[in-house]
């Protein structure tokens, strides 16, 4: 029986500041008069701000809360900031959009706060219960969110398509926790880790928990072979919540793949290294190939992040240290440079019409200057060309995986980003290269806020190597308990 | 074989060819009626399991409450016979024997092992002791307070995005045409 101490509620602090500013977004957007209605996302941003302001003033703490249901330790507080930085962006980019698009219902920016708490109490959970209500809680907000722009077929499929296969993978997951608490008798994700590491559980029904578990993790950050509904998806949905959720989910879907296998079950590392590895290839390889199919911007960088999540796999190859800290440095240089990538597609997009296709950055150098040299850092990023943040993030986890004795994967992993050069690369060839085509297309409209946060994921991708050291210290202080 | 074990064979049989019925019928009120045999099922399993109080809640919630909604929805929508379509999809049997071959590997897989967890906090004589819904209660507000709570969030997004994708737009909203 544990006894409620109010006090605990403090390291709680940025959850709650997030839920108050969410649920007075959302009650505010019914008295608001419509063209007031941006003064909203401004009191969403200063809340995300709120929130990690606190997440920081938190940040050495260690504490298990409410019957170890919550875990405030130093990888949840650098995964609380990753979601501060996600919620930032998709708010900042939202702005006008939402109001040529979305019919200016300003409860979209209490859905990204509510999809952001839940991917907190993911990174936070301590017990599987509470990995399954964040994952839902997260899930249910961004079904929405695809679905928002109503008069948009593409996003109203987006959002079944998403709804439908998300809620499977859901099933899948409670499946795979229900066969666990059979063999051991608890949700705790440490309990359990003691328990398979005492052995003498029946490994059949382990290992399909393990799979089945695994497999929902791996829809969420859109591994190969549960990726089918990524490109659809991300290419339906509005592209400012399409630049939140390639990479907050992402995010998430990893705190739990670190949190979940590496506590839990390093026992049983021998049985899901293999299906790790398998997924990691595929994801690379699929992703990577595919995009250069694309003609679509917008899809392509869909399948490119896809095979990003095939990247990153690769440091959860072998379960060690060396490879956990590389996937949180890395998750931290995606998310910088993919709200920037789909940062820019906002930024371009015209009063009707949304710029898409590769036909549409023809001659972009020549007509707008700083837009296409900033959708140049983030492709040249995206590749892994140093200076850019991206390089770095791709150098350790490849350095994680050789030091973990998986060289040839660590080459493929080189090999792949050769291979997604080819179409990042013919994006900044059309820019360049080619002259714009005819006018008449009209010019971008305003978008002061989405401008800002494109220019500051700009200065922080190019100048992450300033602050390399610090955050790769940060990042090996918040590795999870092993 | 004792009488438990003949109760749950029943009780999980009929689970699994209602289930089939529920997916398979072409006409939805008869599809919402085999999810209700379901229903009652899963409840008839929760009896077996001395979990009285979730029994009963099965049979309030879903068989009183999502049911009649699901009933309701299908009367003010009054599909169209003929919009139905058909009631497999042209290429089931392709699906069926993927399905098929997971749940036999998954079969396969279970029977071959073994669970013996360790008994918990509340085994079955003392919930029968304390009262199953007064055992549920303790344990809801205080080990699963905070589970509790955060649910409420989920259900207040559910609540908040019902509202926001099917409320009708105002023009200034760029309301909707012929909708």
């Amino acid at each position: 029986m544990i006894q409620f101490n109010a006090a605990d509620l403090v390291w709680l602090l940025p959850e709650i500041i997030l839920f108050v500013t969410a649920s007075a977004v959302v009650l505010l957007s019914v008295i608001v008069r419509p063209e007031a209605r941006s003064g909203l996302a401004a009191l969403a941003v200063i809340g995300a701000l709120a929130a990690g302001w606190a997440a920081y003033g938190l940040s050495d703490g260690n504490v298990e809360l409410f019957s170890r249901m919550v875990i405030v330790d130093p990888f949840a507080t650098y995964f609380r900031y990753l979601f501060v930085l996600a919620v930032l962006g998709g708010v900042l980019l939202s702005v006008r959009t939402l109001q040529t698009e979305g019919g200016n219902r300003s409860e979209y920016y209490g859905l990204m706060l509510f999809a952001a708490i839940g991917m907190m109490v993911m990174a936070e959970a301590g017990d599987l219960l509470m990995v399954y209500i964040g994952l839902e809680l997260m899930s249910l907000s961004l079904y929405i969110l695809a679905g928002f722009y109503r008069r948009e077929t593409r996003s109203n499929e987006a959002a079944i398509k998403y709804f439908i296969l998300g809620t499977l993978a859901s099933g899948i997951f409670v499946y795979g926790l229900s066969l666990l608490y059979g063999l051991t008798g608890t949700t705790s994700i440490r309990a359990i880790g003691e328990i398979v590491s005492a052995g003498g559980l029946s490994r059949p029904a382990l290992v399909l928990a393990l799979a089945m578990v695994g497999t929902a993790f791996a829809f969420k950050v859109a591994a190969v072979p549960f990726h089918m509904w990524t490109p659809d998806v991300y290419e339906g949905a509005p592209t400012p919540v399409t630049a939140f959720m390639s990479v907050g989910p992402k995010a998430a879907g990893f705190a739990v793949f670190l949190r979940v296998f590496l506590e839990a079950f390093p026992a049983a590392q021998p049985d899901w290294n293999n299906l790790v590895i398998v997924l990691s290839i595929l994801t690379m390889a699929v992703g990577n190939i595919i995009a250069i199919a694309q003609t679509s911007v917008k899809r392509m960088l869909a399948y490119s992040s896809i095979g990003h999540a095939g990247y990153i796999l690769i440091g959860l190859v072998g379960g060690t240290a060396v490879g956990a800290g590389a996937v949180l440095f890395y998750l931290l240089m995606y998310t910088i440079t993919n709200l920037g990538a789909f940062g820019i597609l906002v930024v371009l997009q015209r009063e009707k019409g949304r710029v898409e296709t590769l036909d549409d950055f023809a001659g972009l150098g020549k007509t707008h200057p700083a837009a296409a040299l900033g959708m140049l850092i983030f492709l040249f990023s995206l590749t892994g060309i140093p200076p850019m943040a991206g390089f770095f993030g791709k150098f350790y986890l490849f350095t994680a995986a050789v030091k973990a004795g998986y060289v040839w994967l660590a080459v493929l992993g080189v090999l792949m980003s050769a291979v997604s050069a080819f179409y990042y690369l013919r994006v900044v060839l059309a820019m360049y290269m080619q002259e714009p085509a005819a006018a008449g297309a009209g010019e971008p409209m305003s978008q002061p806020s989405a401008v800002l946060a494109v220019t500051i994921a700009a200065f922080l991708t190019v100048g992450i190597g300033i602050l390399l050291n610090p955050l790769l210290s940060l990042a090996a202080a918040s590795l999870p308990k092993m | 074989m004792n009488l438990d074990q003949a109760f749950f064979l029943y009780f999980a049989a009929m689970i699994v060819v209602f289930s089939i019925v529920t997916i398979t019928r072409k006409n939805p009120v008869y599809a919402v009626m085999a999810l209700l045999v379901v229903f009652f099922h899963v409840a008839g399993l929760y009896v077996l399991l001395n979990a009285e109080f979730i029994a009963a809640l099965q049979v309030v919630v879903y068989a009183g409450a999502i049911l009649v909604l699901y009933l309701f929805v299908l009367m003010l929508l009054s599909v169209p016979r003929e919009a139905l379509g058909a009631a497999a999809h042209r290429r089931w049997p392709v699906y069926a024997l993927v399905g098929g071959a997971t749940t036999f590997e998954i079969a396969l897989l279970l029977a071959r092992s073994k669970f013996a967890p360790r008994p918990g906090p509340y085994p079955p004589d003392v919930v029968r002791e304390m009262g199953s819904t007064q055992a549920i209660g303790t344990v809801l507000f205080t080990e699963f307070l905070y589970p509790f709570e955060v649910i409420s969030l989920v259900l207040l997004v559910a609540m908040i995005g019902a509202i926001v994708l099917t409320k009708k737009w105002t023009p200034a909203q760029g309301g909707e045409e012929g909708r």
